[in-house]
């Protein structure tokens, strides 16, 4: 590239070619800041936005869970945690899901044709709004699981996190249309890490001996485990930030409970549901709450870049 | 002798056939909800595609048994996305010209791509609150507070990471040689970059913005509190600064109301909005295997 810059600079040029030319670099330039200026803006404001409410609460705000705006007392725990839960939880059943439809589209089992078709299934999934989902979510699949979750509560009742009667919208609920929208991410970005790995570790296995199984375990998803993780992560971040399906799924309530067939809150469906409404502190707790999804999603998504970094050139 | 043929019970062969028979069922799971979906899109919403859904107003929720059309909601959301695409394609294409064909890998254009990727993950409801923050809520355009232009502005931020990269890496595709000859030829820069490099690179930086557009398309949360939501129809240029009704919204707020006929107009609107993102993928992926297919090396 460089050597391409200055070859173009070495040339004698009239005055005016030669603004133009410093013209078109300059605003280019500058609108490759702005991206850099959007997420400082971004972050700045929503932190300023916030600060009212978080000199008033600290960091109580995130350990304690009542939400009241007429007493004026906001704590965002349940919306904390109920976005934690529901994220690691979804990913924790997507993670093997997803793996394993990659090592399906990246192996032979079934001819190409068969491999294609279901790589771009899983994609064009991506490409469905979550709303979409949402609205399928609330009229098909919820009708659908409904026994189910009674039979859980039936069985597993005495696990915590089964312990409430089955309401109609719940946390369980909004984790499988989590996994619905997290399987396409994780599947592209693991199938592409397993199609980077070089075909000779897979011949110097076979020739040892190794069966198909055990060089996929000991050296195929070894030598392709920072890109799976890397896509583990930004689909933690999605997962973390995912709105609509979520608000329309998971019954809205600031209720703490550690059963997930009871309704449950986010962080992200909170701000979905109260932001058009709030006034006075609310508005800077939500803000509030806003900031402490960006620093988790910036965090989770700055370590996902550091990772692919770190690890992308090994082989 | 018998160890050269293949033995079923072989504790290496019934493990593998195991882990395979795994591996096809987490397959068969991930297509199912693509099936699923779409299904009952093209069922639901598919009855209900008249010609009046696309003339009407929908009735605000209530006891009248008839929900009207969607003409407002179809007209914002091509009207929000137009304006996204208005203040996202030329930054994104210029930021991107920036990346590929003047930095030259020092830390500010690495401190660039990263911003894009970190951009990329902002949960796109943040965009939403950043402009209630800074537009909304201070009244900036003119005195108005939800509006199209707002939400349009919203989408725009979440469009732009999308048109940066792909830009960056269609221009980082076109061969080193087109340029050389340019230059050899007398052009100057811009001109190289106008004339040569960028038709060259235009097919993969089209593909990569219509699906930033089609996916933009589908996106409901920056809109919600930006946009809001209206009944009525768009008549003039003065609505822009006024609320917005869109199908995401539409779809949004109608899925949630208890009446039956303000959830078959969320239905047809999930139709129209799933067939085109859909047909714009689809007819994307399409064009990229017949480019990949004709592609001279």
């Amino acid at each position: 590239m460089e050597e391409k810059l200055t070859l173009f600079k070495n040339r004698k040029r009239f005055g005016l070619e030669k603004n133009i030319d410093l013209i078109f670099k300059n605003t280019t330039l500058a609108l490759s800041s702005l991206v850099a200026i959007v997420l400082f803006g971004i972050i700045l404001v929503v932190f300023f936005q916030s600060f009212e409410s978080f000199s008033r609460y600290g960091l109580n705000f995130l350990v304690t869970s009542e939400w009241n705006p007429v007493k004026d007392e906001y704590g965002a725990f349940t919306a904390i945690y109920g976005t934690l839960v529901t994220s690691l939880l979804s990913l924790l059943i997507t993670i093997p899901l997803g793996v394993g439809t990659a090592i399906f589209i990246t192996e032979n089992f079934v001819p190409k044709f068969f491999r294609e078709i279901v790589g771009s299934f899983v994609e064009l999934l991506a490409a469905i709004p979550s709303v979409v989902l949402g609205l399928w979510a609330i009229f098909v699949m919820e009708p659908f699981f409904r026994e189910f979750f009674v039979f859980l509560h039936k069985f597993f009742g005495w696990l915590p996190l089964f312990s409430s009667e089955p309401a109609g919208r719940n946390s369980l609920l909004a984790i499988i249309i989590l996994v619905v929208m997290l399987l396409p991410i994780v599947t592209s970005i693991a199938r592409d890490s397993l199609n980077q790995v070089p075909k000779k570790l897979r011949n110097a296995s076979y020739g040892i001996g190794a069966s198909r199984w055990k060089t996929i375990f000991s050296v195929i998803l070894p030598a392709a485990l920072s890109g799976i993780m890397a896509g583990v992560l930004l689909a933690l971040g999605r997962a973390m930030g995912e709105t609509m399906a979520v608000t329309m799924i998971i019954g809205n309530s600031n209720a703490f409970s550690w059963s997930l067939l009871s309704p449950g809150y986010t962080i992200s469906s909170m701000l979905a549901n109260q932001f058009g409404e709030a006034d006075g502190s609310q508005v800077s707790s939500l803000f509030y709450a806003a900031f402490v999804l960006m620093i988790l999603s910036l965090v989770v998504n700055i370590f996902a870049q550091w990772l692919v970094k770190k690890f992308s050139l090994k082989y | 002798m018998n160890s050269l043929y293949y033995q079923k019970k072989l504790s290496r062969n019934v493990g593998d056939k195991f882990f395979t028979s795994l591996s096809v069922f987490c397959a068969l799971i991930a297509i199912l909800p693509l099936i699923f979906v779409v299904t009952y899109i093209l069922i639901k919403g598919g009855a209900q595609i008249t010609p009046e859904l696309f003339t009407l107003e929908p009735n605000p929720p209530g006891d009248d048994l008839d929900a009207g059309g969607i003409n407002p909601a179809l007209i914002g959301t091509l009207v929000i996305t137009t304006i996204a695409s208005i203040i996202s394609i030329p930054v994104g294409v210029g930021g991107g010209i920036y990346l590929a064909e003047y930095s030259n890998g020092g830390p500010f254009s690495k401190f660039i791509r990263f911003g894009v990727n970190v951009l990329a993950g902002v949960p796109s409801i943040i965009a939403g609150v950043f402009i209630y923050a800074l537009i909304v809520s201070t009244k900036i355009l003119f005195g108005s507070m939800y509006s199209g232009l707002a939400g349009g502005m919203a989408l725009s931020i979440l469009m732009l990471p999308t048109v940066i990269k792909t830009t960056d890496e269609g221009l980082k595709l076109v061969p080193n040689e087109l340029r050389y000859a340019s230059l050899g030829i007398g052009a100057s820069m811009y001109t190289t970059i106008l004339k040569i490099t960028l038709p060259t690179a235009f097919r993969s930086i089209a593909t990569g913005v219509v699906l930033g557009i089609a996916r933009a398309a589908g996106e409901t949360a920056p809109l919600i509190f930006t946009a809001l939501f209206s009944y009525y129809y768009i008549v003039g240029f003065e609505d822009l600064f006024y609320e917005m009704g869109s199908l995401a919204v539409l779809i949004y707020n109608f899925a949630l109301e208890p009446y039956d006929a303000q959830n078959k107009l969320a239905w047809a609107a999930s139709f129209i909005l799933v067939i085109s993102i859909l047909t714009v993928n689809i007819f994307s992926r399409i064009l990229a295997a017949f480019t990949e297919k004709t592609k001279r090396v």
